[in-house]
């Protein structure tokens, strides 16, 4: 697999105002030394209908790391999520150009199956969205739709994802009642066991501690903390603390432009770009 | 100045803040709900009355210048009637009040007087006395008998007892073993003969069918031939032997009889076996009026009309009537799914759906015997006859799937309450939360997964509402069935213990046919009136009660799924 490496910093002057011209091709800035990357976006562009809403995004995601993408609203960032597993391809007026690379290979192929794609791409939603099953069957649900049914295995797989959401202690006496009756935080810790159990590469989280309390997220960040060890993580999130918390890489977007990708640490200490320093500081957004 | 300021704003202020409103609605509550509880009281009245036992008075009744006649019945209503109308009907009365009280009692014995009902006047009634002796025999013909009951024979040869009691007992034990060889005999009519006949009726389309088979070779012709003639003797053995039996019970049946004597003098004998139940009303007491009243409901429900519908229960309306819209249920709800599943997930929305949709709206509003028209002419006329050309050639010319029956009532009845199975499945796939939809599809799964395992079984409350609307409508639906596949009396059930059990091609009863039947068509519309009202009421249980079964299922899906309320 190609590495491509982004030279950063030498362009880079803090408080270096750049026009909205030439943001379209100053974008990533980072420096993934030597790591492997899992998705690589090139020159990617997304439209609903006439209007545009992604502009020539060019990224490459590191695999095992958690990236976060930060911005306004609006600014595109769930919707590049959720071209990486092709959630897009639901509305009936999105129309995609460019290519995104899973591992090397377009995932925008004509010869590419969705939902094969999408076991590889799992994705955690901003609302909790258990369903109205037993908790069992929540995180036995993927391994259903893949044919598997023999209870030894599907109980296994359902205590080793509910251990690995951290989830386990507090459901394993009522893993048949209704997910419903369970908090808001525990119902996603329990997509996020449903989704692991299928054994994605990649873990999409749009927000996912947004509707949650502070006890809640904080589980959630732990929670991430310890995920990235076997996942690829991409993250979105409105909260600029929290991307600063779990991320390793940080990409900021504003009106569906990439403007600035670049380890986390740096991004938020000592940003290159004018407009991703006014929004980490409170200036707009 | 301020106060009366204070007032126009109190006023005003009244109006805004909703009391009006509130009032409004309520009261439009209050109406419907008032409108709905009198009606179910005015039919229980008038239709349940009809079960208890009324007494039997004897009386003398005279009009002016005419000669006095005595009569024997039981009251049934009375009202005041304006005498002019009774003066121009031609009577001669002695009195100038501008109304009368008239009666109408039920005189019974249909075969001596040729009425079962007469109006008179009270006023003319003399000397009225409720005599304990007096009998109240119901019959499988003529109606009522009114009388008193004066001996027994049995075999031709009177039965000596000692008093009247000891007759009476000796009388209800003859009636009852009547009824039992009566029992025996519908048993092996209907049951036993009624199987050979349905075995016999298949031989004979086996026999035409062999006929029509030109191809066959002559040896497996002949060997085919062989197996039906001895099938055949084997049955006409049976029958020979159940005819034998058939003629014994008869026999038996029609081994006692009685004598009866009428108020007005009259002597008759009768045969025991034209008796269905005997009773001494003026002797009953209340508990016994109150057993009485309950047997007499339980055979309403359970037995088979007698007398042109005027007498006996209405089982089989009640049978046909569910399992009509049983098949019907099971033959919508699949099908208005399907049907809103492409329309709302799979087909592209735009100018044709909407078309659609609103044509499929619009099939709601279609009265509904253009759909009996419809199902006649298509169903019967068109898919019926070609059924029967290709599965039953050997019963024709005779129909078989060709004339109006229980399969095209149900299909038809089905194809009328489509559009609301559709709308209320639509509505309820529209209201299944996006997030749960990408919650599947982020797993992996397909669209048709998605659908198959989380969708549908989320959407199943709305189809439940569709299904109970479809249910309300069409077990009140009367007049495409007229058309297809409903009749006044039915000879048997639509469902019984010949193979293959259900009989889709036979006719049936209905309830709503019924009612009208009974009030409409009945040569005895006196007798008649009380059984319309407890049949309407009857039909408004059993669509509550269905209706009930089908809430109760979905409320209980609505709590397995109940992650909507979110």
């Amino acid at each position: 697999m190609t590495v491509k490496f982004m030279d950063t910093n030498k362009t880079a002057t803090a408080g270096h105002a750049i026009d909205m011209e030439s943001l379209g091709r100053v974008r990533n800035e980072v420096s993934i030394a030597d790591e492997d990357i899992t998705l690589n976006v090139d020159g990617l562009d997304l439209y609903y209908g006439d209007k545009q809403a992604l502009f020539d995004v060019n990224m490459e995601i590191p695999r095992q790391k958690v990236t976060a993408f930060i911005g306004p609203s609006g600014c595109g960032k769930s919707t590049l999520l959720r071209c990486f597993n092709r959630m897009n391809d639901l509305v009936d007026t999105c129309r995609v150009e460019g290519a995104i690379r899973l591992d090397g290979s377009d995932i925008y192929d004509r010869s590419v199956d969705v939902a094969t794609l999408r076991r590889r791409v799992g994705m955690v939603f901003q609302k909790p969205n258990p369903f109205p099953k037993s908790i069992y069957e929540n995180v036995a649900y993927g391994l259903r739709i893949q044919g598997v049914n023999k209870k030894r295995v599907l109980d296994e797989v359902v205590e080793r994802s509910l251990r690995g959401a951290a989830l386990w202690d507090e459901v394993k006496d009522r893993l048949h009642d209704n997910a419903l009756g369970m908090s808001g935080g525990q119902q996603q810790r329990l997509v996020i066991a449903r989704t692991i159990a299928v054994e994605p590469e990649v873990l999409l989280l749009d927000e996912p501690a947004s509707a949650l309390d502070p006890i809640s997220t904080l589980k959630i960040e732990e929670l991430i903390n310890e995920l990235k060890d076997k996942y690829t993580i991409v993250i979105v999130t409105h909260n600029m603390q929290q991307a600063a918390r779990v991320s390793d890489y940080t990409a900021f977007m504003y009106m569906g432009k990439l403007i600035e990708f670049d380890n986390t640490d740096t991004l938020f200490t000592n940003p290159t770009n004018k407009q991703t320093e006014d929004y980490i500081t409170g200036r707009y957004g | 100045m301020y106060l009366q300021d204070k007032e126009k704003q109190g006023l005003t202020a009244w109006f805004k803040g909703g009391e009006p409103l509130i009032w409004m609605n309520a009261a439009a509550v209050t109406v419907s709900t008032l409108a709905v509880i009198g009606l179910l009281i005015l039919l229980a009245v008038r239709g349940f009355s009809h079960f208890w036992p009324a007494d039997v008075f004897v009386a003398e009744y005279q009009l002016p210048d005419e000669t006095p006649a005595v009569v024997m019945a039981e009251r049934v209503e009375s009202e005041d009637v304006a005498i002019e109308q009774l003066l121009s009907a031609g009577f001669t009365l002695d009195t100038d009040e501008p109304f009368i009280q008239r009666e109408l009692v039920k005189v019974g014995n249909r075969d001596v007087s040729g009425a079962d009902f007469k109006w008179v006047l009270s006023r003319y009634l003399q000397n009225t006395y409720y005599p304990e002796q007096a009998i109240v025999l119901e019959r499988r013909e003529w109606g009522n008998f009114y009388g008193f009951l004066r001996g027994l024979k049995r075999d031709g040869q009177a039965i000596d007892a000692a008093d009247d009691e000891v007759l009476w007992q000796a009388f209800q034990q003859s009636i009852e073993r009547a009824e039992t060889i009566h029992h025996d005999i519908e048993r092996v009519e209907k049951k036993e003969i009624g199987a050979i006949n349905y075995r016999l009726e298949k031989l004979r389309l086996r026999q035409r069918g062999l006929e029509l088979n030109e191809a066959l070779p002559e040896a497996e012709r002949a060997q085919k031939q062989l197996a039906i003639d001895s099938e055949r003797a084997e049955l006409d053995a049976a029958y020979a032997v159940l005819q034998k039996e058939l003629n014994a019970l008869y026999a038996e049946w029609n081994r006692d009889s009685f004598i009866v004597e009428t108020a007005q003098g009259q002597q008759r004998e009768q045969r025991v076996s034209t008796v269905v139940h005997a009773y001494k009303p003026n002797t009953m007491n209340f508990a016994n009026k109150v057993g009485f009243y309950f047997g007499k409901f339980a055979e309403f429900l359970t037995d088979e009309p007698r007398e042109a519908n005027t007498e006996g229960g209405i089982f089989p309306a009640i049978f046909g009537t569910v399992i009509m819209v049983l098949i019907m249920s099971v033959l919508v709800t699949p099908f208005g799914v399907i049907a809103a599943v492409y329309l709302r997930e799979y087909a592209k929305q735009g100018l044709m759906t909407r078309i659609v949709r609103i044509a499929v709206n619009n099939l709601a509003g279609v009265p509904s015997i253009v759909y009996g028209v419809f199902g006649l002419g298509f169903f019967i006329y068109f898919v019926g006859a070609e059924i029967d050309q290709a599965l039953f050639p050997e019963a024709l010319p005779s129909p078989t799937f060709g004339t109006p029956g229980l399969l095209w009532a149900s299909v038809t009845l089905a194809l009328l309450t489509l559009p609301v199975v559709i709308v209320a499945t639509e509505e309820g796939l529209a209201r299944i939360p996006r997030n749960l939809r990408e919650g599947s599809l982020a797993l992996g799964a397909t669209k048709a997964e998605t659908l198959w395992r989380v969708v549908l079984p989320m959407t199943s409350p709305a189809m439940m509402t569709g299904l109970i609307l479809a249910v309300a409508r069409a077990a009140g639906e009367v007049a495409p069935l007229m058309l297809v596949g409903v009749v006044k009396l039915a000879p048997s059930l639509p469902v019984d213990g010949n193979f293959p059990y259900f009989h889709l091609d036979q006719k049936f009863m209905h309830l709503g046919f019924h009612i009208y039947d009974v009030g409409f068509q009945s040569p005895n519309v006196e007798a008649a009136r009380p059984l319309v009202y407890a049949t309407a009421l009857l039909l408004v249980i059993i669509i509550a009660l269905l209706n009930l079964s089908a809430v109760a299922l979905r409320n209980h899906l609505r709590e397995k799924y109940k992650s909507l309320e979110m």
